[in-house]
């Protein structure tokens, strides 16, 4: 198999808080074989300005992607939000003539210019699953997390809106479900499994979204779930770092450990938990690794 | 007395003719993304499916869409309830009618940022992308320690173009001053 290989596009909001995702990341993937080449030139992916501006998103998600279309490399993603945002804008350029002239009009001013359609925008788990395939990735699995029992928070917009995402099944998702397997241990369902966690309410109302991620918790708590497992950056925020706040509002004890889904898998690959940033973790994980 | 209060109450939050700005409905059905709101049938299943609707009584993307429908502007901005939609787009998924609904609320987000009605939050991400390309602002010691602890270093973005590019904008959506 070639390697393969990807226009890495960090975000903001890994870089700021959540350096344990991409060290984590970084790691996995490079004993998978992938190529993983720096975007200098990037900028937000325009998610978080939507709701100011929408034109304000679709320029700046369209930057991002003239730089990728210039190299001629898939983008890969680590949060879903900036995958959703430059894999939607990329198919509106392609397929809205109208959207390509609005966008390519602002672009022109800087020199730049926007295709549409000529790359692909992965987040993680599309490469994990569909790029590296379940064959390679089991073949790596050294020391299978056998005994362990985990459960999943797959995130929102790593499968909505289907319309512009079409991955797995949003009402009933299997994938990070069979990747949680593939490293031996085994993924339980819970009540509002597909929910969403509460995060991009955080800052308007706090309270709220701390409730909705308790809420979870609490759901997770009831089937004896011993780590929770995530892909994107918010979400595995909201209830790691927040885990502690969230106890406080609700006044219940959790201690649920939250890892980043390469974290999990880079255990059962035999990495050093160090290697994975798994020190970094709010909830201290050891419990769980001793467990193994 | 109490006879005049629940009249006086009655008469604050009852809906009349002045709730309804035709020229509001024209302005938001020309954004994109809202095209199919007149579709919506008040069915609930956007309700009903919201994650947000069920924790919070303040918060029913129905009520929101019925308001947009009749143009209520003054009432969809009174409070924060536009800013509560997570954007989990799961009544985008489920709309019997292909309403985007979380399309609409940010379509209304936007019509209230132009009034000037935008959360702090919002302000300072705005202010942070026009200053370093990131929604953060990414203290130096935590860049430090990326590369301490082997990660690459973090790149400085082309700010003066983003912020180039933003203004042009921006400035394309001030209203002409000339007649056509």
């Amino acid at each position: 198999m070639a390697d393969l290989k990807y226009l890495f596009f960090l975000g903001c909001v890994i870089p700021y808080r959540v350096a344990s995702f991409e060290i984590s990341s970084r790691k996995v993937l490079e004993k998978l074989g992938v190529d993983l080449v720096e975007m200098p030139e990037a900028n937000c992916c325009g998610l978080p300005l939507d709701s100011v501006d929408h034109d304000s998103m679709l320029i700046l998600a369209a930057r991002n992607l003239c730089f990728a279309e210039q190299k001629g490399l898939d983008v890969m993603t680590l949060c879903p939000g900036c995958a959703g945002t430059l894999r939607k804008v990329n198919k509106l350029v392609q397929e809205d003539k109208a959207v390509k002239e609005k966008i390519n009009g602002y672009l022109k001013e800087v020199g730049l210019k926007l295709e549409g359609g000529k790359i692909r925008v992965r987040h993680l788990i599309q490469v994990l699953s569909e790029d590296i395939g379940y064959d390679k990735i089991k073949q790596a699995v050294t020391n299978p997390l056998n005994d362990l029992k985990v459960t999943e928070h797959i995130g929102c917009h790593v499968l909505r809106p289907k319309k512009y995402i079409g991955f797995d099944d949003p009402e009933n998702p299997v994938i990070l479900k069979q990747l949680i397997e593939l490293t031996g241990a085994q993924s339980l369902d819970y009540m509002y499994k597909t929910d969403c966690c509460g995060a991009p309410i955080v800052g308007v109302n706090d309270k709220l979204s701390l409730q909705i991620a308790g809420d979870k918790l609490k759901n997770i708590k009831k089937v004896n779930a011993q780590a929770l497992i995530t892909v994107c950056p918010f979400c595995q925020m909201m209830f790691d770092t927040n885990q502690r706040r969230i106890e406080k509002v609700l006044e219940e004890k959790f201690g649920i450990p939250v890892l980043h889904y390469p974290q999990l898998l880079g255990l059962a690959m035999g990495l050093d938990p160090k290697d994975l940033a798994m020190d970094q973790l709010r909830v201290e994980a050891t419990s769980l690794l001793n467990k193994n | 007395m109490s006879d005049g209060k629940v009249v006086s109450e009655t008469k604050s939050n009852a809906v009349t003719m002045n709730d309804f700005d035709c020229s509001f409905k024209t302005e938001l059905s020309k954004v994109a993304g809202v095209e199919n709101l007149k579709f919506c049938y008040q069915c609930g299943t956007c309700t009903a499916d919201c994650p947000i609707a069920r924790v919070c009584k303040d918060f029913r993307p129905r009520t929101i869409m019925h308001m947009a429908q009749l143009g209520m502007k003054e009432r969809i901005f009174e409070d924060e309830k536009i800013w509560l939609c997570a954007a989990c787009f799961t009544c985008v998924d489920h709309c019997p009618q292909g309403v985007d609904i979380a399309g609409v609320l940010r379509a209304l987000r936007n019509l209230a940022v132009k009034e000037g009605k935008i959360p702090k939050t919002f302000v300072e991400i705005k202010n942070n992308i026009l200053k370093s390309g990131l929604a953060y602002n990414i203290p130096d010691i935590r860049k430090r320690k990326r590369v301490e602890k082997g990660l690459p270093e973090l790149p400085e973005a082309n700010s003066q173009e983003i912020s180039k590019l933003l203004n042009f904008v921006a400035e394309s959506k001030k209203p002409k001053t000339e007649s056509n």
